[in-house]
């Protein structure tokens, strides 16, 4: 079977859809040339229209997608950087989201966010390192950070074909995944559906993004230790709480894993929710990025600070050891 | 092709519509004040009067007279200030939203700036599909020192989007006077990029309407944007919360100036009496059965308050226990 790269999923998705739908659009810094790759080979086969460069002008060329979608196209914008995102955060939360509420539904804002290259990318450092998906799950924007190329594939389809906004991140750490996928068999994957990557008994673990393929190597290192389900949301607004709540009631025990800061962090959501509605074995456990953290440069601070799989296993074992 | 009579009633319309509106206010039917516009009626009304029904305009936190002058119903406007269901948003947008797509308005704004880049998206969208339209984005002279104002000029400039950028300079942004906030000028800031710049006397609405159309006429011929500084004053407050505290920031006489060239009589002083006379008890009509209309309307029902936040259905989990 062919290895599809997580990469290349994305960049067929985009490419299926522009050939799918007139409405389709992409813009963003340098996309002619795809200096992502992501877009590669779009502009010579849909045009300029439909592959547009961008002058260095985020927060308008964000707003100038809400406005197209306004007026009924389907833009898809391509962020270079995810702390990008912190300097359109205004245009996507308070213009792109409200909207339609505050218009009291007379308008929809189908753009996408493509944010290729998410979390850390060894030695980019403080300001290019982000993974700033809590804050959109937080203010309810869709929200989806695929693990899989399939998934990258399918979330980035459905996520073009959705009425809404929804941010696409894309974890740096993914982006090199390769699976063997039949490309014939790629299908949308429905926004806020997770899915059980590794049936297991004694505990579940949420991991989110890249941090799914650690979370599956842990599970197998243990394997002789302890039974780990391993749960990937897939989408982390809209979360998938009835298939979570599922998982957690047959184990009784709960860890979750996120590359993304403690405070206030998707990792505290999903524990809060988990305890509301379920009894625990054990006190639950996070592993995430420090409060506040900012990525240091050097490559032994940049991993100390990123959540990684001894962290994991430890905390995988004091949940069985608690309970 | 100049209408005086329809440019008056416009004028006039807003002018009362505002003050029906502080009225409201004032008896707690409108929850959060209002941005009255009294004072640059002539500006929405000369703009929106060179406008053809397709075309699409942004508004301001002041928004009112712009979503007015593009025709939208005052009933419904007012009910929708009224918080009422059968408001233009349904009650969900109020003042600083109010919206009406069916005539091109999207809406009022209340971040200062946002509008420019979203009308230019929403035209470059919309040629696209071949359709003939151009866009106004309504803005303050507060707005021009906004980064992502000058953002979106730049992109209407090199896409050659035909948005006509109106800037109202009432010659305040809240109590900060332009000359205390705007290095340059600014029709400079338009022409830094390479968009043609004039300026009009906002206070006549006639001129502005004349202004507009040779604007709007340039673009559709071709293509790109154009700018236009309106000079204009603010009769009354920021908000309406200043009815309550004092805030002293405009001398009595530049008021009392500003106040002597009132774009109502200018625009009412082309008509003959008698006609003018009409005109106003028409106005006059229509408004006492908008607010008859957006008392009577029924206020939203509490549990669908998060309605409409996702056009694709979603719904959002509930917060209480
Ligand atoms: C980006 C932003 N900054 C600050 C505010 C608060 N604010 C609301 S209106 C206003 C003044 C705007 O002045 P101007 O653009 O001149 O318009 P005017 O009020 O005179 O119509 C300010 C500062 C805001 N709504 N948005």
């Amino acid at each position: 079977m062919p290895r599809l790269s997580y990469r290349k999923a994305l960049n067929r998705a985009l490419a299926d859809e522009l050939a799918r739908d007139e409405e389709v659009f992409l813009l963003g810094e340098d996309i002619r040339v795809a200096a992502s790759n992501v877009t590669a080979g779009l502009l010579k086969r849909f045009g300029p229209e439909r592959v547009r460069d961008t002058p260095l002008s985020e927060q308008a060329f964000t707003s100038f997608a809400t406005g197209a979608a306004l007026a009924g196209a389907r833009p898809v914008v391509e962020f270079q950087i995810p702390s990008l995102l912190f300097l359109v955060f205004e245009q996507i939360v308070n213009h792109a989201h409200k909207f339609p509420l505050m218009t009291g539904g007379q308008c929809a804002v189908p753009v996408t966010y493509l944010v290729p290259g998410s979390g850390s990318r060894t030695g980019w450092a403080g300001q290019h390192s982000d993974h700033p998906y809590s804050l959109f799950a937080h203010v309810g924007v869709t929200t989806v950070v695929p693990a899989t190329p399939a998934d990258a594939y399918g979330l980035l389809v459905s996520a073009i074909r959705c009425d809404d906004p929804v941010v696409v991140f894309a974890p740096a750490g993914a982006m090199e995944v390769r699976a063997d996928v039949d490309v014939a068999s790629l299908q949308p994957v429905p926004l806020g559906r997770g899915v059980v990557r590794r049936p297991g008994d004694d505990v579940t673990v949420v991991a989110v993004g890249h941090l799914v393929h650690d979370a599956l190597a842990v599970a197998d290192d243990l394997a002789d230790q302890v039974s780990v389900e391993v749960f990937d949301p897939r989408t982390l607004y809209p979360f998938d709480w009835d298939g979570l709540l599922a998982s957690v009631s047959r184990t009784g025990r709960l860890v979750v894993v996120d590359d993304s800061n403690r405070s206030c962090g998707i990792a505290g959501e999903v524990i809060a929710t988990v305890v509301e509605r379920v009894r625990l074995d054990a006190p639950p456990r996070r592993v995430t990025r420090p409060d506040g953290a900012v990525l240091p440069f050097a490559p032994a601070l940049d991993r100390a600070v990123q959540p990684g799989r001894e962290h994991l296993r430890s905390a995988i074992q004091h949940v069985m050891k608690d309970g | 092709m100049t209408d005086p009579v329809r440019l008056y009633r416009t004028v006039r319309l807003i002018r009362r519509f505002e003050e029906r509106a502080i009225e409201l206010v004032r008896s707690g039917h409108v929850v959060g004040g209002i941005h009255p516009y009294l004072g640059q009626e002539g500006v929405a009304a000369g703009v929106c009067a060179a406008l053809r029904p397709g075309d699409v305009v942004a508004g301001t936190h002041r928004g009112h007279g712009h979503v007015l002058a593009k025709g939208a119903d005052p009933a419904r406007m007012m009910a929708e200030l009224c918080g009422r269901a059968t408001g233009l948003n349904r009650g969900r947008g109020g003042s600083m939203h109010a919206a009406d797509f069916a005539v091109g308005v999207l809406g009022a704004n209340a971040i200062v700036g946002a509008g420019g880049a979203i009308v230019t998206g929403a035209v470059w969208a919309r040629r696209r599909r071949g359709e003939d339209l151009v866009g106004v984005s309504f803005l303050g002279d507060g707005a021009v020192n906004e980064g992502m104002l000058l953002e979106a000029f730049n992109l209407a400039a090199l896409w050659q989007v035909p948005v006509l950028f109106v800037c109202e300079n009432n010659g305040y942004a809240t109590t900060m006077p332009v000359a205390g906030a705007v290095a340059g000028s600014i029709t400079g800031r338009a022409e830094a990029f390479g968009i043609p710049a004039s300026v009009v006397d906002g206070q006549d609405p006639e001129a502005v309407r004349a202004a507009t159309a040779a604007a709007v006429a340039r673009m559709r011929a071709a293509g790109g944007p154009e700018f236009l500084e309106a000079r204009t004053y603010r009769f009354d407050a920021h908000h309406t919360f200043e009815h309550a505290v004092r805030l002293d920031y405009r001398p009595p006489e530049e008021v009392a100036r500003g106040r002597s060239r009132d774009p109502v009589d200018i625009a009412g002083s082309r008509l003959p009496p008698d006609r003018r006379a009409e005109v106003d008890a028409s106005v006059e009509a229509e408004l006492d059965a908008a607010v008859a209309f957006a008392l009577a309307g029924p206020e939203p029902d509490p549990a669908g308050a998060l309605e409409h936040l996702y056009a694709s259905g979603l719904t959002a989990r509930a917060g209480g226990g």
